[in-house]
């Protein structure tokens, strides 16, 4: 049992929010000298399987081109389609981030959204602008507890989409991840394999979570209706 | 026959590239670590084939001691500005997107192609690899055709590369640091002490059980290490090609496919996961650390189900 004494160092490491390569390192060093091996013997088994999988750098090949239209005014291209689109409700501006999302996630091009770049600047205030006239408040005075609610909504909906629709891109991490891995155990299979199984549970995914957005409208009234009760004398 | 060591090369070639950019970048504080960062991952890519593993291990522990101990910094970066963005989006207006969509569509239709084309009695593109290479190859025609198209400068390519490579900083390592973390705990047995312990809980003679302790265990683990790169290797030593794959004939794609997706799910449930979860909540000035997770965990529950549901109909029919 000493050698999940890594594990154990995994967990902790993460805990205390040290720096995830150190961590992952330590628990590897401390697994290996846990099983028996030399300290050249763990460096040399991390080099090894840290070389076997340079699949994973293939990914980044794409970051020259991401960066030259992000330069020729990629991000604003889209922001202005997004306005374009005159959806009423925040539930609605959700929804149509949340597939926009999974669908460019699920072409591989999933640095098109995040939440630095889209949620705080742009979806976010959007869905606070709509709620906002769908409950009839004046700009900037929706509830705190909604706004917050919306926001966080509007988070999730990224990520969601995000880790639902980028499995189904041959090139991604997790799919080169699985790949490396069951090579290295005999089992040599192609990305394009291992992505077309990411479909179903991507469109169950867009079918939950694509429904708990639209709902978040029936949601808002019902709360804004509570929340302005609670204010009449 | 093409291999994936061209396209190693490749990527080296373009990390290499964002090292020098990175040694010339006096708006960086922090540039020489940059530089050694960079360089080693160029070294391990350029030349991981040939070195032995120890020194591979050794630059590997570089990268990882320059990253965790004094960090990397981001220089100033030499684009475009927003005034510049929103007059070039209005330029070209949808011809923005069309080398964005070149590239999966290049990718697709050049994997399509190479698996018929044959050289001297072989294929052309080593099949295992020919999706990494089409996209290799798709990448690098898109971005030709966005320099053209977009009337952008000669290079605009290695300062957008420098600029977004250092946005991305360490974490450009850490799924192959995981991946090798993996390795480790495959080789000092670490899957099947777990496999122990799962053993006595798990019926292992009924299906259903199996197929859901693996995805319920890549899920749990995932909450566990924040990240299901790190549970799908130790899981699926433990469950998955033991038991789903070896013992009842399961097929590894579609164990591997689903585990890895189970584990997606466990990552939106839990605090570890600081990008997805706990980042943005601050980022939105949530008061709740939480209420990105609480969002997400009806979605979460009913997609673990479903996953564990089409592993247990699908998994066994080859």
């Amino acid at each position: 049992m000493l050698t999940l004494l890594g594990l154990v160092a995994l967990v902790v490491g993460f805990a205390l929010r040290l720096n995830p390569l150190l961590v992952v390192l330590a628990a590897g060093v401390i697994t290996g000298l846990a099983s028996g091996m030399d300290l050249v013997q763990v460096v040399s088994a991390i080099g090894k399987a840290f070389t076997a999988n340079r699949t994973m750098a293939v990914g980044w090949l794409v970051l020259p081109l991401v960066g030259v239209l992000e330069r020729a005014g990629l991000r604003e291209h889209a922001d202005r389609v997004v306005r374009s689109i005159r959806v009423a409700t925040a539930g609605r501006v959700l929804f149509v981030y949340f597939v926009a999302r999974q669908v460019t996630s699920a072409l591989g091009l999933t640095s098109l959204g995040g939440h630095a770049q889209m949620i705080r600047p742009l979806v976010a205030p959007m869905a606070e602008a709509a709620a906002e006239r769908q409950t009839g408040e004046e700009p900037g005075s929706l509830p705190a507890p909604l706004r917050f609610w919306l926001r966080a909504h509007a988070a999730a909906a990224d990520n969601v989409g995000l880790f639902f629709g980028e499995d189904i891109f041959v090139a991604i991490g997790s799919i080169l991840l699985m790949k490396g891995f069951l090579a290295q155990n005999g089992y040599d299979l192609e990305p394009l394999d291992l992505a077309v199984w990411a479909i179903p549970t991507a469109l169950l995914a867009l079918v939950v979570h694509g429904g708990r957005l639209l709902a978040l409208d029936r949601t808002l009234a019902k709360r804004a209706a509570a929340a302005g009760a609670t204010e009449q004398p | 026959m093409i291999g994936v060591e061209p396209v190693y090369r490749l990527a080296g070639i373009l990390v290499a590239i964002v090292a020098v950019a990175s040694a010339r970048d006096r708006t960086n504080p922090k540039r020489w670590r940059n530089t050694v960062f960079w360089g080693a991952y160029a070294a391990s890519l350029l030349l991981g084939s040939h070195l032995p593993d120890f020194v591979n291990g050794c630059l590997v522990v570089t990268l990882v001691l320059v990253a965790a101990f004094g960090g990397l910094g981001q220089g100033a970066p030499r684009t475009t500005t927003l005034e510049e963005r929103l007059a070039s989006a209005k330029r070209f207006g949808h011809q923005v997107l069309l080398p964005a969509l070149l590239v999966p569509a290049g990718t697709l239709l050049t994997t399509l192609v190479a698996r018929r084309v044959q050289i001297g009695g072989g294929p052309l593109v080593d099949p295992k690899n020919v999706s990494l290479v089409a996209l290799a190859l798709a990448a690098s025609v898109a971005l030709l055709v966005a320099v053209r198209l977009l009337r952008q400068p000669a290079l605009a390519p290695v300062r957008e590369a420098r600029r977004l490579m250092d946005l991305v900083g360490w974490a450009a390592v850490l799924p192959q640091m995981l991946a090798a973390l993996g390795a480790v705990f495959a080789l000092a047995g670490v899957g099947d002490r777990i496999a122990e312990l799962l053993g006595r809980f798990v019926p292992l003679d009924d299906r259903f059980a199996v197929v859901s302790a693996y995805t319920l265990g890549m899920a749990l683990f995932t909450m566990v290490m924040g990240n299901a790169f790190a549970a799908f290797p130790v899981m699926t030593t433990a469950i998955g090609l033991p038991l789903i794959v070896r013992r009842f004939g399961g097929d590894p794609a579609i164990m591997a496919a689903l585990g890895m997706l189970s584990g997606f799910c466990g990552t939106l449930m839990t605090p570890m996961a600081a990008n997805f979860n706990v980042v943005p909540a601050a980022l939105l000035e949530l008061p709740d650390r939480n209420a990105v997770i609480r969002a997400q965990v009806p979605t979460a529950l009913v997609l673990l189900l479903g996953n564990t549901w089409l592993m247990y109909l699908c998994v066994f029919r080859r």
